[in-house]
């Protein structure tokens, strides 16, 4: 396999630049010659769909719910940042894309960052003419917020439903696109596989994918000139997540078995402002958006003896005095304070909560205090500005966070790897593309805060009509791709083959062994990850949770229970194909974690850390891609290498002191 | 807790549905209307008895909109301003029985138990619940002013999630909640305001030809809206309607 990352020459400023004025273009009678699938109805696969729609090309969109717009880009909260320096403190493309490669860490690639950061304006622009209802200051001019890991004000919102608002914009403009006729839209169905055929080259590409109906469980075939995957992130790998109960990894999977390679899968982010775990019953976590954290003030008890008499019920939050308060990320980083990167919060979380200082019944909480936040601004600011955050809160928890802090824990929240992609978001199967979550390309080893949808957008709305284009130039030459021929097949006979195998295993068990719901084995997995290659790894928890994954992926096997057919709506068979693919999935982040002895961003392991407990990055063996390659079921994957080089920016220690 | 289910069971849309009696025990508090029914359906699995029933959900976190029950004669239960992901045991009695249904109403038909297919939501936006702003080209953010509380009234109506608890609340089965929503959201702002009454009449005549009922005023919609989207926005629906219907801005 090569990893050629196409990227454009010419100065770091002038790359996107120069790949427009010379990039191939498809002229509009023959647009709608071209047929483009995207699986996915996010930000990304949304914003895509709706752009290439409205350029002229023929789009089929795919998405597991019963509408587009209930993708998870739906739940983002705290906003989505731009530089558009509306605020005069000192804002630019430049120290936008700064802050977004020493957030990751200086581990993501510095072209495509300097694009992310120089259409991020746009993307604003397009959204307010969309009509998105972003919060606006008594002049009428937009509003602005702070998150983590900058100094400026650079992040737009709408209170505290910014993907929302985002979401149902591009979910308009596909709206629009669908009743046009340009886009087919295609809902409650699920990508099963994709489908890769030679062409009179012997070149292999990406023609078309096999789809399972979710309401009949019957598979359909559809083809195409090119692929873009926007199925976002693998977060629910460890089970308990922010993520949606269907977020899921199996589409960006099944496209890394047939060929596609996959990249840093074991940068994970783990998000600090979570609602704590509660209960073995509980399906998911809750965020609490990080812009709470430009008000609210990060505490536990100073005192060992306060944190024990507030875990057993004894004493609360309020009858702790301010001095016996440890504000430890005020503590640990004045510059930034309670606005450090995710990672970093978290971890430091995880620090005081091990040394026995953690509140709540379990000891694994910290406190997000808003009453200097609610003294300085009233209540009424407040409540604007977060109102039905607390309300949310309030709603799970059943404490007023008016009159009591938050309680907070950090949480999986985002993943950072992917789909390996170039410049062009282009994977190592031409012709598949991949956008949003789903690819690894922006984040490096940890992702800033209201950069998600930032990437989502600009990925949908302003680079895959750009470089989709520059690929199909070549493509009208072929003609109509039929979903036929021994390749459609052989795809499709192996969904079935893998659906019947499923199924064959709670008809035909011939032991006397208990039989378990896929729900207990994805628990179970979910907890390895979570307690071996979660927050901190080391070479022994890895090794810990590679045997775990192999026995309990061996019982898997043997033992799950899938009742009903696979030829009707059958929400435990869902569950079950993608948890087997989560099964590979948690063996190569586990290999991923392993061979990457380093701490960086979201990835650490404590071998390698400085004296105050920081990561401690390895520049020398380690900066680079590490993409893998899918050798079988079986096999362990094979690890190929793009070295990352910094022209543009000069490398430093990651330091928010 | 312990409580009684009685659960709406249908196989198909074709298919005869009937009520299921269930018995439940050892359910926290604390945990959701969901997690509860995750923990029937989980016993259901392991007792090999039957199918376990089909509930949509998703996000459950109260935003997506995907999930929504008709529980004890209430859309999403006896909790106001929750979606029922968010709705908690903690509002229930330990014993009582509760009934389970799926949203009723005929522009939503029963997909499988609690399922039902909203996609006539879907092509309402479809005929005009959009801005036609192609990608690109579009002036900057800060060249048109947005006054705040035009900015803060959008967003009130944005807030809608989708999820046609307004339509399984309402006796006629009306969607004007939701659609009074859509065009309160987008012909507030400026930006909305060259197809405001285009947009009224397409969505309108949409909503009537999928089977949605009209509107008496009697807001149960208003009542049950877990992201509580007010009646307003049917009042500003209805006055584009009116303007557009006596040629103010009509375009022909």
């Amino acid at each position: 396999m090569k990893l050629d990352s196409k990227i454009p020459e010419g100065p770091l400023s002038q790359k996107w630049t120069n790949y427009k004025a010379s990039q191939k273009l498809v002229n509009p009678a023959n647009k709608r010659k071209l047929d483009i699938i995207v699986v996915g109805t996010g930000l990304a696969g949304a914003s895509a769909a709706a752009s290439l729609g409205a350029l002229g090309f023929h789009v089929d969109i795919f998405c597991i719910q019963d509408s587009p717009r209930r993708a998870h880009s739906i739940a983002a909260q705290g906003g989505i940042n731009a530089a558009k320096n509306y605020q005069n403190d000192g804002d630019s493309v430049e120290r936008l894309f700064k802050d977004t490669i020493k957030g990751g860490d200086y581990r993501a690639r510095e072209a495509n960052v300097y694009r992310l950061a120089e259409v991020s304006g746009d993307i604003i622009d397009q959204c307010v003419a969309q009509g998105v209802p972003f919060a606006r200051d008594y002049s009428g001019l937009l509003d602005n917020r702070s998150f983590g890991g900058a100094q400026v004000s650079r992040t737009f919102y709408a209170r505290g439903q910014t993907g929302q608002q985002l979401l149902l914009g591009a979910y308009g403009a596909l709206s629009r696109e669908i009743a046009r006729g340009t886009v087919v839209l295609h809902e409650r169905h699920e990508m099963m596989d994709l489908v890769v055929v030679p062409d009179q080259d012997g070149k292999p590409r990406a023609r078309g994918i096999i789809a399972r109906n979710l309401v009949t469980g019957e598979l359909e075939r559809y083809a195409a000139h090119a692929v873009v995957v926007a199925s976002g992130g693998y977060g629910n790998v460890y089970y308990l997540s922010t993520n949606a109960m269907n977020s899921n990894g199996s589409a960006a999977w099944v496209c890394h078995r047939r060929g596609a390679a996959f990249a840093n899968p074991c940068y994970v982010q783990i998000h600090p402002t979570c609602i704590p775990v509660h209960g073995d019953y509980q399906s998911k976590l809750t965020l609490m958006s990080e812009s709470l954290r430009n008000d609210g003030r990060i505490w536990v008890p100073k005192k060992k003896e306060d944190a024990e008499a507030i875990r057993r019920g004894e004493k609360g939050p309020l009858d702790i005095p301010d001095e016996d308060r440890d504000y430890y990320l005020e503590r640990r980083y004045p510059a930034f304070g309670n606005l450090v990167p995710r990672d970093v919060a978290s971890r430091a979380a995880k620090e005081r909560c091990d040394a026995g200082y953690g509140v709540g019944p379990t000891g694994l909480a910290v406190y997000l205090d808003f009453a200097d936040a609610i003294k300085r601004l009233g209540r009424d600011v407040v409540e604007q500005k977060y109102g039905n955050l607390f309300q949310m809160y309030y709603k799970i928890v059943d404490t007023d966070p008016y009159k009591e802090p938050m309680m907070i824990y950090p949480a999986i929240h985002y993943t950072m790897g992917g789909l390996w992609v170039d410049y062009e978001l282009q994977t190592t199967i031409p012709g598949l593309f991949a956008a949003g979550e789903a690819n690894f390309s922006d984040h490096g080893a940890n992702r800033l805060g209201a950069s998600a949808l930032m990437q989502g957008l600009a990925d949908g709305y302003f680079v895959l009509p750009y470089t989709l284009q520059n690929y199909l130039a070549d493509q009208i030459y072929v003609g109509k791709i039929k979903a036929e021929g021994p390749e459609f097949d052989e795809a499709e006979a192996n969904v079935r083959a893998r659906l019947d195998g499923l199924m064959d295993i709670s008809h035909s068990a011939s032991d006397v062994s208990p039989m378990h719901s896929v729900d207990h084995y994805h628990k179970a997995l979910g907890r390895v990850m979570w307690e071996y290659c979660g927050m901190a790894r080391s070479k022994e928890s890895l090794a810990t949770a590679a045997e775990k994954i192999a026995e309990l992926e061996a019982d898997f096997y043997q033992h799950v229970f899938i009742p009903g057919k696979a030829a009707e709506m059958n929400p435990e068979l869902e569950k079950a194909y993608r948890l087997a693919d989560y099964f590979e999935l948690a063996r190569l982040i586990v290999a991923d974690a392993t061979q990457r002895e380093e701490s960086c961003g979201g990835h650490f392991r404590i071998e390698h850390q400085t004296e105050d407990g920081e990561t401690l990055r390895d520049d020398e063996h380690f900066m680079f891609v590490a993409a893998w390659e899918y050798q079988g079921h079986d096999q362990p994957e094979k690890m190929y290498k793009e070295d990352l080089n910094y022209e543009h920016i000069q490398i430093v220690k990651r330091n928010y002191k | 807790m312990k409580f009684t289910l009685h659960i709406w069971r249908q196989e198909n849309a074709r298919a005869k549905g009937h009520f299921e009696t269930y018995e439940i025990d050892n359910i926290s508090a604390d945990c959701s209307f969901l997690e509860m029914l995750d923990q029937l359906n989980e016993k259901l699995v392991n007792d090999h008895i039957t199918h376990p029933v089909c509930f949509d959900n998703d996000c459950r976190e109260g935003i997506c909109g995907m999930c929504g029950l008709y529980i004890n004669g209430r859309p999403h239960g006896n909790d106001d301003g929750v979606t029922t992901c968010q709705l908690h045991m903690r509002h229930f009695h330990d014993g009582d029985e509760i009934w389970v249904e799926p949203w009723r109403a005929k522009a939503f038909p029963i997909i499988r138990d609690l399922v039902v297919d909203r996609t006539a939501f879907d092509k309402i936006i479809q005929a005009g619940g959009y801005i036609s702003a192609t990608t690109g080209g579009v002036p900057d953010a800060n060249n048109i002013l947005v006054p705040k509380h035009i900015a803060d009234q959008a967003m009130d109506a944005a807030a809608c999630i989708g999820c046609g608890a307004c339509v399984a609340a309402c006796k006629n089965a009306s969607a004007m909640l939701f659609v009074g929503a859509k065009v309160s959201h987008l012909n507030l702002l400026p930006q909305g305001h060259p197809e405001a009454m285009d947009r009224a009449r397409k969505m309108i005549v949409k909503m009537d030809e999928l089977g949605f009922g009209g509107c008496t005023n009697t807001y149960a919609c208003e009542a049950e809206c877990p992201k509580q989207i007010k009646r307003q926005n049917i009042a500003r629906l209805n006055r584009a309607w009116i303007g557009q219907a006596f040629g103010r801005d009509r375009n022909n």
